[in-house]
């Protein structure tokens, strides 16, 4: 019986715990990865400080709960993550060692970035994990497109409406300017990309659907024969002679996957290996999120060129 | 939804075109009837509407789909139904088929939304299976995974059980529940209040210790099959300082590093070593055992981190100094030291990395004939080699706890495939001195097999 007194004392400081006592500063901002780092700094201006916990060369899947992470969420005002599990792996062990009541799931600051975009993949049927670690809750990579990228911004203009009510008009503001460049650089995309539309594709992971829909692309195969799963030789065997019968010219690569399979499938079926990321900050080129799509775009009509596919 | 979208494609937009046509013609009708330059001219003029209608209209279309999709988004997420889906992208291949039933849906449904309603509060679940194989033979530890005396051979060591869910916005809980050979047990069953003022992270129910490292580790997470020799002969063995209690951990704010400073009360009651002597034995309410850990982590680069932690533990050990009005007041208290250095190119990180940690471990542990004081350690390193691959070695030395003039030695080479994140195979091959009496050593060498699968939720990746 002693031992339910401290327990209930505990208990009790918990719920003070939840009343926040912030003083009205820059808002502290975490995003999961420099996608959202880059949106957010559009949206936040001078307004928010921003910092990205997965570098944009990463593999987002796969990034360590390193104790140096959280230190940064414990001074996080507001959370933004890609969610649709695809920070499954680490953030919540991030997040429940932050020791922040305001950016625990569910909490005002955690946004799941997802919620008002549009998601590919979403698998309704039975699943199972022999096809690999699908991604339950749909297609994760959807910030490659700009529609999706306008639909983030709102997210986060919203959240940080809500967050400072008293810089509500300067974040709204700044997102009608940032969805206005997007706009205008959308169609500068699209007219880039259009002469092109339905060039046939591999892919190495599942990175490039919402990309491949917004463009006109065709994806055709996967350099992983299940996501998540590296390449085996049956597969790469497979996929290569379905290349040859569909004539694909063309495979793209995420910055951090080994090149060994992709060469080996340019080598036979003279297709060209694009390494081509699909984060900002994932090479030097990309540093924010319009140059992301410039620097792609760029990349990937030299390669169409060279490639002699459509 | 499938099919309410087609048909909305398929019938209305057509529908509303077609309207556009008719209304769009006899504006231009209004021009005809002129001279034939004129009648080019006007056709000219009605080829240059339908393009421009077509234009429209694919403009439309793309703004109507959008809208669509924001509905699908709202309706999805106020439903919490089974998300909808949309026709499937065109061209999917052969050779990398969609996963049965993965087609192209466009709502966001919020989270759990993909299953059904009912579902969504219950917590996430997994079952992690571990089997074991010994080949060789041990004549000190013919149980080649524990204490006891049976030689088992094959066994399904341990079937963990996890069920972990967010409690309410302050706190979260987890239970781990394992099947073993001897029957079922809670190994760890406790809740985690997240948002305690001063920056307290606090768990209360059973759980590991934060003693050192391999002490606070599940079976399933550590690089090789068994645990190591030090841990056997003085933390305890498999189970380790495991008991119910309070665990309250603080950050320490510091410019210079992550500093956590961790203080644990338990009942007293832990571990056994492979003799079956009690680590830590209660005879009365007042015999708590104490934790405290003391953990620094620095980032070195974006690649590599050092991880250094200092532990202290103390609990009376059931034995008596032959005071009958207080049986167990005799006290073991435990030091350790432990050090890890990690390496992983953040680029390559699915291919590459490398952990090197050592233990070290000093015991005083009271007894009615005196103070033994023993020590051991074990240093170890593993590199991944690819994707799949891991390679391990690790060396072992320890004292008994009850006789410290008695010193244990050991080494392991370890190989450990991982055909997924779900599951691995391991073998192990491990040589173990046993120092059975003054001066008289016995040899063991023996061969390990581990093959560890999990399925359910997708569980954290250890750090
Ligand atoms: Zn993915």
């Amino acid at each position: 019986m002693r031992n339910t007194i401290p327990v209930a004392v505990l208990a009790g400081a918990a719920l003070f715990a939840s009343v926040p006592a912030r003083a009205q500063g820059k808002l502290n901002v975490v995003t999961t990865t420099e996608d959202l780092a880059s949106i957010a700094r559009e949206v936040g201006g001078d307004h928010i400080t921003v910092e990205s916990i997965a570098k944009g060369f990463q593999d987002p899947h796969f990034v360590e709960a390193k104790p140096s992470f959280i230190l940064k969420l414990q001074k996080a005002d507001v959370l933004i993550a890609v969610g649709r599990e695809l920070e499954i792996g680490w953030l919540p062990p991030l997040i429940q060692q932050s020791r922040n009541a305001r950016i625990q799931v569910g909490a005002q600051g955690y946004l799941d970035a997802s919620l008002g975009a549009t998601i590919l993949e979403i698998p309704n049927g039975n699943i199972t994990r022999a096809m690999g670690d699908v991604h339950p809750l749909g297609n994760p990579h959807y910030w490659m497109d700009p529609e999706n990228g306008k639909r983030i911004g709102k997210e986060i203009a919203d959240k940080l409406s809500e967050l400072r009510s008293g810089d509500s008009a300067f974040f709204q503001q700044q997102l009608t300017s940032f969805t206005t460049r997007l706009d205008t650089a959308e169609k500068r995309w699209l007219a880039q990309m259009a002469p092109y539309k339905g060039t046939k594709m591999v892919t190495y992971h599942r990175s490039f659907p919402n990309f491949a829909e917004r463009f006109g692309l065709d994806i055709v195969g996967y350099v992983e024969p299940r996501p998540g799963i590296p390449p085996t030789p049956q597969h790469t065997l497979d996929l290569i002679n379905e290349m040859k019968r569909q004539n694909v010219k063309l495979v793209l690569v995420e910055p951090y996957f080994d090149m060994k399979t992709p060469m080996a499938i340019g080598r036979d079926t003279g297709a060209q290996v694009l390494v081509m990321p699909p984060s900002v900050g994932g090479t030097k080129d990309v540093p924010d999120y319009f140059k992301l799509f410039d620097s792609d775009i760029n990349l990937l009509i030299d390669a169409i060129k060279k490639s002699g596919a459509k | 939804m499938t099919t309410w979208r087609a048909r909305f494609f398929s019938t209305v937009v057509p529908t509303m075109l077609c309207l556009g046509l008719i209304a769009a013609a006899p504006a231009r009708g209004q021009g005809l009837g002129g001279a034939g330059t004129v009648q080019q001219d006007s056709a000219q003029a009605l080829r240059q509407d339908i393009d421009q209608l077509r234009r429209e209209f694919d403009a439309l279309k793309q703004q109507y789909g959008d809208r669509l999709t924001a509905l699908e988004a709202k309706l999805a997420a106020t439903e919490g139904a089974a998300a909808p889906a949309a026709p499937p992208p065109p061209g999917q291949p052969a050779t990398a088929p969609v996963p049965a039933g993965a087609e192209s849906g466009t709502a966001a449904p919020v989270y759990g939304a993909s299953i059904s309603n009912a579902k969504v509060f219950n917590p996430d679940m997994a079952v992690i299976g571990d089997f074991l194989g010994a080949a060789g033979t041990n004549k000190v530890q013919p149980d080649p995974f524990g204490p006891g005396t049976h030689p088992n051979a094959l066994q399904l060591h341990e079937s963990e059980a996890a069920f972990q869910a967010v409690v309410d916005p302050y706190a979260r809980a987890d239970f781990f529940i394992s099947f073993g050979e001897e029957g079922v047990s809670v190994e760890e069953g406790f809740i985690t209040l997240t948002s305690l003022p001063g920056g307290l992270l606090t768990k209360v129910g059973k759980m590991r210790a934060a003693f050192g490292k391999v002490n606070s580790l599940h079976n399933h997470v550590l690089p090789w099959a068994d645990r190591p020799l030090v841990i056997g002969n003085l933390v305890g063995g498999e189970d380790g300082i495991n008991d119910a209690g309070v665990s309250v951990a603080r950050l320490i704010p510091n410019p210079w590093m992550f500093l956590e400073a961790t203080g644990q009360v338990f009942r007293g009651d832990s571990g056994a070593d492979p003799n079956g002597n009690p680590l830590f034995q209660t005879t009365r309410r007042s015999e708590l055992s104490y934790v405290t850990h003391l953990r620094g982590y620095q980032d070195i680069t974006d690649n590599a981190n050092i991880d250094l932690g200092f532990s202290y533990s103390r609990g009376h050990n059931g034995l008596s100094n032959g005071n009958l009005a207080d049986p167990g007041s005799l006290v073991t208290q435990l030091y350790g030291i432990d050090a890890t250095y990690r390496w992983k190119p953040l680029q390559r990180s699915i291919y590459h990395s490398f952990v090197g940690r050592t233990e070290w471990i000093w015991s005083r542990r009271d007894q009615p004939t005196g103070l033994q004081s023993g020590a051991g350690m074990y240093v170890s390193g593993d590199y991944q080699v690819g994707r799949r691959w891991f390679t391990g070695v690790r060396l072992d030395r320890s004292a008994h706890a009850n006789d410290a003039s008695l010193v244990d030695t050991g080494g392991s080479f370890v190989i450990t495939y991982w055909p997924s994140e779900f599951s691995q195979v391991r073998a192990q091959y491990r040589r173990t001195n046993y120092a059975t009496g003054p001066s008289l050593v016995s040899s063991a060498n023996e061969l390990l097999f581990q093959f560890q699968f999990s399925i359910g939720a997708h569980g954290a990746h250890p750090f």
